[in-house]
């Protein structure tokens, strides 16, 4: 075995703006991987929606120098995580490439949902956890409280958290302290064939695909030929380094250490994560334990606004899966909106991220359809069908069963939220597995349908708790449960973009829901318009929209010609986005306003 | 070569009521003698592109033109008549004001060979009149519609209905009263709320309400059966007249013919060698006087129109008419059959909504489509 007693791998866990960005900034500052006045904040963020919304996306990782008290210069190693839920999987292969974590708390908040999740998952890694209380300038800082809670809730340890306030610099030389005496060194052979771990990989317009890795055992050498142990695919090594966060480039990365290559690989899809790299010419008997893939788990569909802005879309999809190989797209066709793509995320966040990032990298005005899970419909035939959009419903007598993804939520509220809060997942179909107290906060963990979920669950959880409940889950298999189509109709003409699947004790009043709104936004016209809301040929709500009764200019002579030609000329642009329905014509914007009240 | 108007544009005003949007300004004092040059100007400019056809109307709007000094108003027709060729029976029409200022001139006017006025009494009740801004009252409204019935063989006067909290018994009295006072001719509009309008901004503040939408298709209504049982049936959307007295001038611009338009922010459409021009002048008074000192004329915009937009502007002026649009003069006139511009599944359910009639030589709304004319139209032109 080789000396690696200088290397500490380690990455940051913490809830939403709890402190690891800012952490991770100082880190960097103190350890000098950066000049002052390159320093800005959330340096490892490097896209603006990360900046904006203060979450990590995309895994980073930093190279630290740090001469510590016994006089020695370690290399420590950052791994900058996602915190997100939806990222779990990247959260997950994050942890597996570092031996330890620092687990950081609002001193003021306490534990929060995403901080139990992460900590399981850096337990999963046998991660040795540093707990690190943040914010403790604060006035409202209680680190008794929460060092206590850290025991009561998560089971640690936290008589030795390190005090700190990532803001102003307090507690950073204790921070790194920790890391050295208390994170094991990794272990790996510098003479053993090569084994490097695939964590992450993007795609630079420059430099072509940047995988990031985790060397195992072995080294990994500019010039060298590798291979890719799943895929089998060789390739030239162009480059080798590590991040500071600047790019440096070096001979070799060894066992124990983290970087990136590249190699002129054109895809992402190209390296499958969790993958094992080894040399061509001498490789690795056995690859390093990989990862499962992650599968979308939400869907929904995509359509342009101007239906001129398909092909954009389509390229624009396409340069996004570049980059993030766990979003998924097909065409989709629609009667009310036209020609677009049915896409899967990993969750709602995501979905959000995508659809944000397309129409501000990508200049795209979009229409969302509501998002949807994933059914398993039995056919009465012994087939079974992996259902993605409700359009796709097969007729209800070839159904012999459907199942739908539960998922295991945690959540965290102060006690006085409390009971709006289990009102609200009694009222999703939830069932209760647990209830406990710490201090004045309740943690309950539910198992609930994931489509109770992607409804509006955030929107209410966040507003019956003023803000103050947080939230995490994961997934947690499939049940059987008595599901419907409704069907939303026009003129009795069904709209396929509003079709939704939900469980049949919560179908007539949704279907009312929808219909009472589109009475609302779709404007009188001469004809009388009904909406409807069907299960099957059953009828369960209605609402009328009467007929047009006046509407006409009521001065128009010479000078007026030129003026009201070019509204009528605007009316008929109007009418391309309109969508024909009987003997009406409906615009697309009253769909689309539809569907975005209708957003999780 | 058809019928031939000319518009004149007089763009001042007293005092700007607060539902107006046209191109009126508050001026303290005119120089008339400047802007009969200009008008006078601008006329000679257009003669050249019209000279041997005869003109049929003539039209003094506004802002308030029975403030113009009758000197002008009669330098005005008596250029006229000189480039062109001035019918003996054509219709010379001016809107006035009902307050005393403007009445004063009334005789001036006549002599000046004004046939026509058209009066802006707009409501039948002082308070209506303070709410609509205007400057006279009722019986100076009285006063000057007969003065006016008196002095020129034929005059029209406007309403502005569907007033805040108007009733439809209220309105029917008000109409009726006002039939009785009407020689021939009424104009009735529907009080619209504009952007750049004193109402705007109070109507956003919700200073006041107009009668929602099934209020007002009721008072449209009303309207429609009074002036009906009156014999003064609407022969245009809110133009109402005994068969025989509709302003000649109107017509032209609903049939689509030919007509000048001088003076700021003044409209025309020429047709020359077979293509159709859309002119307007400078709006801006002071820029429009500037340019016809310096040009000749105060032509802001010449747009040749595609014969798309000349069909859509036919369509839509000629179906505010209840005789509609007749197949051959749109053929004529749009230089394309009617039934191909037409969207045939809207045509088809307009149809059968009893909306529109067609028979193959006349499209025309029905009284039911009528108040929906803009809808209409809109699945028309599909």
């Amino acid at each position: 075995m080789t000396d690696l007693s200088h290397i500490r791998n380690f990455a940051i866990i913490a809830h939403i703006d709890h402190g690891k960005s800012t952490l991770a900034d100082r880190l960097i500052q103190r350890c000098g991987g950066i000049e002052d006045r390159e320093m800005r904040e959330q340096i490892l963020d490097s896209m603006d929606i990360e900046r904006e919304r203060g979450i990590t996306i995309k895994a980073q990782t930093v190279r630290l120098s740090y001469v510590a008290k016994d006089g020695r210069t370690y290399q420590l190693n950052l791994m900058d995580t996602p915190g997100h839920v939806d990222f779990a999987y990247e959260v997950s292969r994050s942890l597996a490439a570092c031996e330890g974590s620092l687990l950081v708390v609002d001193a003021s908040q306490g534990v929060e949902a995403q901080t139990l999740a992460n900590v399981y998952q850096a337990l999963e890694n046998n991660h040795e956890i540093v707990p690190v209380l943040n914010k403790i300038d604060l006035p409202a800082a209680e680190p008794d409280r929460v060092r206590q809670q850290i025991e009561d809730v998560i089971g640690l340890d936290a008589s030795d958290a390190v005090m700190i306030s990532a803001k102003t610099g307090i507690g950073i030389d204790e921070v790194l302290e920790a890391l050295v005496a208390r994170l094991p060194p990794p272990a790996g052979d510098t003479e053993a064939p090569l084994k490097a771990l695939l964590v992450d990989s993007w795609y630079d317009p420059y430099l072509g695909v940047i995988i990031l890795v985790r060397v195992k055992d072995g080294v990994l050498r500019k010039g060298q030929k590798i291979r890719m142990m799943a895929t089998g695919a060789t390739y030239q090594v162009d480059a080798v380094g590590y991040f500071t966060p600047k790019m440096v480039q070096v001979d070799a990365l060894r066992p124990g250490e983290m970087g990136f290559l590249t190699a002129s690989i054109k895809a992402v899809a190209d390296c499958s994560v969790g993958d094992t790299i080894t040399e061509d010419r001498r490789p690795a008997a056995t690859p390093l334990p990989g990862f499962k893939p992650s599968v979308p788990v939400v869907f929904c569909g995509l359509f342009p606004i101007d239906a001129a802005d398909y092909e954009d879309l389509r390229d624009s999809l396409a340069k996004l899966r570049l980059n993030d190989a766990s979003f998924h797209y097909e065409p989709e066709t629609s009667a009310a909106l036209g020609f677009g793509f049915r896409c899967g995320f990993l969750g709602l966040l995501h979905l959000e991220i995508i659809q944000e990032r397309l129409e501000r990298e990508f200049n795209l005005d979009l229409i969302t359809t509501a998002p949807s899970v994933v059914y398993r419909v039995h056919l009465t035939s012994g087939e079974v069908l992996e259902l993605h959009n409700p359009a796709d419903m097969p007729d209800p007598v070839r159904i012999a069963r459907i199942e739908e993804p539960w998922i295991k939520a945690t959540i965290m509220v102060p006690d006085e939220y409390l009971g709006p809060v289990l009102g609200l997942c009694t009222e999703r179909r939830g069932i209760q597995l647990d209830l406990t107290y710490a201090g004045n906060r309740a943690m309950v963990v539910y198992r609930l349908p994931l489509n109770e979920i992607v409804f509006d669950f955030y929107d209410r959880l966040k507003s019956i708790s003023r803000g103050y409940a947080s939230f995490d889950y994961e997934m947690d298999g499939y049940v059987e449960s008595d599901l419907v189509k409704v069907s939303i109709l026009v003129n009795a003409e069904p709209v396929d973009a509003l079709a939704f699947i939900t469980h049949r004790a919560n179908a007539e009043s949704r279907g009312r829901a929808i219909c009472a709104r589109l009475k609302d936004l779709i404007p009188r016209q001469m004809f009388q318009i009904a909406i409807q809301a069907a299960i099957g040929g059953r009828v369960v709500a209605r609402e009328t929209i009467s007929a047009l009764r006046k509407d006409v200019t009521a001065k128009c002579y010479g000078g007026d010609i030129t003026r009201k030609r070019k509204l009528l000329e605007k009316q008929k642009e109007g009418k391309k986005r309109m969508r024909q329905f009987g003997k009406v014509e409906i615009p697309q914007s009253a769909f689309l306003a539809a569907l975005k009240m209708g957003d999780g | 070569m058809s019928a031939f108007g000319i518009y004149v544009h007089w763009p001042f005003c007293l005092s700007k009521c607060p539902y107006c949007d046209f191109n009126s300004h508050v001026a303290e004092a005119v120089d008339q003698d400047r802007w009969r040059a200009a008008l006078v100007a601008e006329l000679d400019h257009f003669a050249h592109e019209t000279k041997g056809r005869t003109v049929g109307s003539v039209f003094f709007g506004g802002g308030t033109p029975s403030l113009m000094a009758p000197a002008t108003v009669a330098a005005v027709v008596d250029r006229i008549a000189r480039l062109w060729t001035l019918d003996d029976s054509a219709e010379i029409t001016l809107e006035a004001n009902p307050g005393s200022v403007d009445s004063a001139r009334f005789a001036g006017l006549r002599a000046a060979g004004i046939n026509r006025v058209s009066l802006g009494v707009q409501a039948l009740n002082d308070g209506d009149l303070r709410f609509l801004g205007r400057r006279h009252d009722l019986g100076e409204a009285l006063a000057a519609i007969d003065l006016a019935r008196r002095t020129f063989p034929r005059m029209s006067f406007d309403l502005i209905y569907a007033r805040p909290g108007q009733t439809a018994a209220a309105w029917e009295a008000e109409l009726r009263r006002a039939i009785a006072l009407a020689a021939d001719h009424l104009s009735l509009y529907q009080l619209t709320i504009e952007e750049g309008t004193a109402f705007f901004a109070a109507h956003a503040r919700g200073d006041f309400a107009l009668p929602d939408e099934d209020a007002a298709a009721e008072l449209y209504a009303a309207t429609q059966a009074v002036t009906d049982a009156a014999g003064l049936p609407g022969y245009e959307i809110s133009n109402h007249a005994r068969p025989g007295a509709e302003c000649r001038h109107n017509l032209l611009y609903w049939r689509g013919g030919d007509y000048v338009g001088v003076g700021p922010g003044a409209h025309g459409r020429l047709t020359v060698d077979g293509a159709v021009w859309a002119l307007r002048q400078h709006r801006a008074p002071a820029r429009w006087l500037e340019a016809v000192g310096r040009l000749g004329h105060g032509t802001h915009e010449r747009t040749r129109l595609d014969p798309d937009e000349r069909a859509e502007e036919l369509l839509m002026m000629g179906l505010r008419l209840a005789e509609g649009v007749a197949a051959d003069r749109f053929r004529r006139r749009a230089g394309r059959p009617l039934d191909e511009v037409l969207d045939r599944r809207g045509l088809a359910r307009l149809e059968e909504g009893g909306f529109v009639v067609w028979d193959g030589r006349r499209l025309a709304v029905t009284g039911r489509g009528r108040p929906l004319l803009d809808a209409v139209l809109a699945e028309l032109l599909a």
